[in-house]
């Protein structure tokens, strides 16, 4: 059982070898890069290539690690005894399962993806890591004790915002998506385009890759912009000469608020394409 | 096993454990990387760093460690035999092929030992040991520690330069001055500082479920307010070498503005004295005096220096000393006015910090300052400025 990437998402040597590490090893996976470089979906096509169910906790910043692994519905419970509803006698009712706990007791191998851990508190990982440790919980309620039947592959994602405690990082194994060289690229938009014109594909990407240089950019363009980029191309139908067309007084390429996403960006673009016009 | 290269990591201060030592070997065991060095160091960078802004440090580890070995302890018989002849089978002559297979692969790799043995030093071209691509028996299998190709696929390495030698994740290291490329992981770490330090409020969904819980008796809840609560003073130093430092900083500063509750900044030049200016362009019209800012805001905003600290030491230590204007106070005796009147303050210095013992007026301003509370314009640095600014 090898992830290999898929035929929709294009996996590097080094991010294959960190998701067959955590799969053999059963370790959580931890992934961060920069926004828009496939973290979250890297889960979705692990679990679709290995044909496991995935089970996704998106994170926010009010997420509780209980909640992944149940939540007990005392408010409903209270209601029930006023209304004298016989099933309050069991409080099994009223325990709602987490992500975690489905996944625990899933009947096959399953593939949890935990996302922007890093949006909670700061406590959230520290209270997870007995959990992905044993990958097991006690729930107090019922007095029981559940143990994963399979030890799910988690894969963790996380953009930067908070630091992760040391214990949590031990536990983990980890890798940073970078950002895609131009080859790599050719393969992701080849993955997304199979019938995109092989001369629009390369102007776009030059001209994608020269965004990505210019200084001061706020919000650099990733690859889920360019995807989309490409997409609007497509539908509008623009002829790569348009592309082409550095010197030309419309130095701002076609379509760009699908790459730049403020206006200060588009401001400093312009004005750097005026500059560069006035020099020549 | 590898527990020489464990240490020579600790050495270089990576933040690694015994426990993730022992994943290490049990991927090994599990037979998840098979002799290439390659992928040896792509696993161990995943297993055992969890950072990328050590990536940096750990290839620069890596590759000290692995200069000059070629392949991995107790690989080297295994693999290496298969690549060969495919790598033979695919470049050689056939004069060539003949003579290798006279020799025996045996041999070449006993060879091949031997002389990586002899070899101290690494070779950038890697001319003079190995690599005359084909010719020499050691060229073939591309893989030996100058990262000679042999072209193609041959071995799986696609280049010449190993990955750790290319060094890309020098951007993300912490320690590298603040630039464009790192100030927004700047910005963020100056947010969760302005989010610290605030009071509580009554948690509304806590308190009900927690009275249902209760059985109706009234359970409060409070929860940590969420309100941005730190107040900054920014004291910079213009009109010198430091301009675009102070002009990075500033920006950071101004960009980071939303999540402080206050935040005012003011300009001196070289030391203060006993006025600040706020607006660059009329500094000599508009002086504030600095008693004035002294009264005016209290004890609880914090305070932050940026500039390089260095002058002549008369600037910080004699009336007078200013290369503007007559003083009649020293500087030092000003720092002292504003450290008091706010003791949470850091010095943020755009020198590099091994320089710093090489500039009395530094030592100077440190020691009005405290010793420890002046710190490079860096990540890091500016991370520990700001852990030392809200204890």
């Amino acid at each position: 059982m090898k992830f290999e990437g898929t035929d929709s998402y294009v996996a590097t040597r080094d991010l294959t070898l960190a998701v067959n590490a955590a799969v053999a090893l059963q370790r959580p996976l931890l992934i961060k890069g920069e926004p828009g470089t496939g973290k979250t979906l890297l889960a979705e096509e692990v679990a679709r290539a290995l044909n496991m169910p995935l089970f996704q906790w998106h994170v926010k910043s009010t997420t509780k690690a209980q909640q992944g692994l149940y939540e007990y519905d005392a408010v409903s419970r209270l209601r029930d005894s006023q209304l004298g509803d016989p099933r309050v006698e069991d409080i099994s009712h009223y325990i709602m399962h987490g992500v975690l706990w489905q996944a625990f007791e899933c009947e096959q191998p399953s593939v949890v993806l935990i996302d922007e851990i890093d949006k909670a508190d700061i406590e959230f990982p520290n209270d997870l890591l007995r959990e992905l440790d044993r990958m097991e919980f006690h729930c107090y309620e019922l007095h029981r004790t559940i143990k994963a039947k399979h030890r799910p592959l988690i894969i963790i994602t996380s953009n930067n915002e908070k630091e992760l405690p040391d214990a949590f990082l031990r536990r983990c194994f980890f890798h940073y998506i970078k950002f895609p060289d131009k080859e790599t690229m050719q393969r992701i938009v080849e993955v997304h385009f199979p019938i995109l014109k092989h001369e629009l594909l390369k102007e776009a990407l030059e001209v994608f890759f020269d965004l990505r240089e210019v200084p001061g950019l706020k919000k650099k363009p990733s690859t889920s912009e360019l995807i989309d980029w490409l997409k609007l191309l497509l539908a509008e139908d623009i002829p790569p000469e348009v592309l082409r067309a550095k010197d030309a007084k419309d130095a701002i390429p076609p379509l760009h608020g699908a790459l730049l996403k403020n206006e200060q960006d588009v401001h400093l673009f312009e004005r750097l394409a005026f500059m560069s016009r006035r020099k020549s | 096993m590898l527990v020489d290269f464990f240490l020579h990591l600790k050495s270089r201060q990576l933040p690694v454990s015994t426990k993730e030592l022992l994943a290490l070997l049990e991927a090994l065991e599990a037979r998840l990387v098979t002799g290439s060095l390659d992928d040896f160091y792509l696993l161990s960078r995943t297993l055992l760093i969890k950072d990328e802004a050590l990536y940096d440090r750990f290839d620069r580890a890596f590759g000290e460690y692995f200069k000059g070995i070629e392949a991995l302890p107790g690989f080297d018989a295994m693999v290496p035999e298969e690549w060969l002849e495919l790598a033979a089978r695919k470049h050689l002559s056939e004069a060539d092929r003949a003579r290798l297979q006279k020799l025996g692969y045996e041999k070449v790799l006993e060879q091949l030992n031997e002389r990586l043995a002899e070899q101290k030093e690494r070779h950038a071209g890697g001319s003079k040991w190995i690599g005359t691509a084909g010719t020499s028996p050691f060229g073939h299998g591309g893989y030996n520690p100058e990262g000679v190709r042999i072209g193609g696929e041959s071995v799986g390495n696609r280049t010449a330069i190993k990955v750790w030698d290319q060094r890309e994740f020098r951007n993300l290291d912490d320690t590298v001055d603040l630039g464009v490329r790192n100030i927004k992981v700047a910005l963020r770490r100056l947010r969760r500082f302005a989010r610290k330090g605030a009071a509580t409020e009554l948690d509304l969904d806590g308190t009900i479920a927690g009275t249902a819980r209760n059985g109706g008796w009234l359970d409060l809840q409070l929860r940590p307010e969420r309100h941005n609560a730190i107040k900054v003073l920014l004291f910079l130093d213009v009109g010198g070498s430091m301009d675009d430092h102070i002009q990075a900083c500033e920006e950071l500063f101004s960009a980071a503005r939303a999540e402080f509750k206050h935040l005012e900044h003011f300009y001196f030049h070289n030391c203060v004295y006993e006025s600040v200016w706020k607006d660059n362009r009329r500094r000599h019209g508009e002086k504030l005096p600095t008693w004035d800012v002294i009264h005016t805001y209290g004890p609880d905003y914090k305070l932050i220096f940026v500039g390089d600290a260095s002058m002549s030491p008369y600037e910080v230590g004699r009336p007078g000393g200013s290369v503007e204007h007559w003083n009649e106070e020293a500087g030092d005796i000003w720092l002292q006015r504003l450290v008091d009147a706010w003791p949470r303050a850091a010095w943020l210095n755009p020198l590099a910090e091994n320089y710093w013992n090489y500039t009395p007026s530094i030592g100077m301003i440190r020691a009005v300052i405290g010793n420890d509370r002046m710190f490079p314009l860096t990540l890091d640095g500016l991370e520990r400025a700001m852990r030392s600014l809200s204890k």
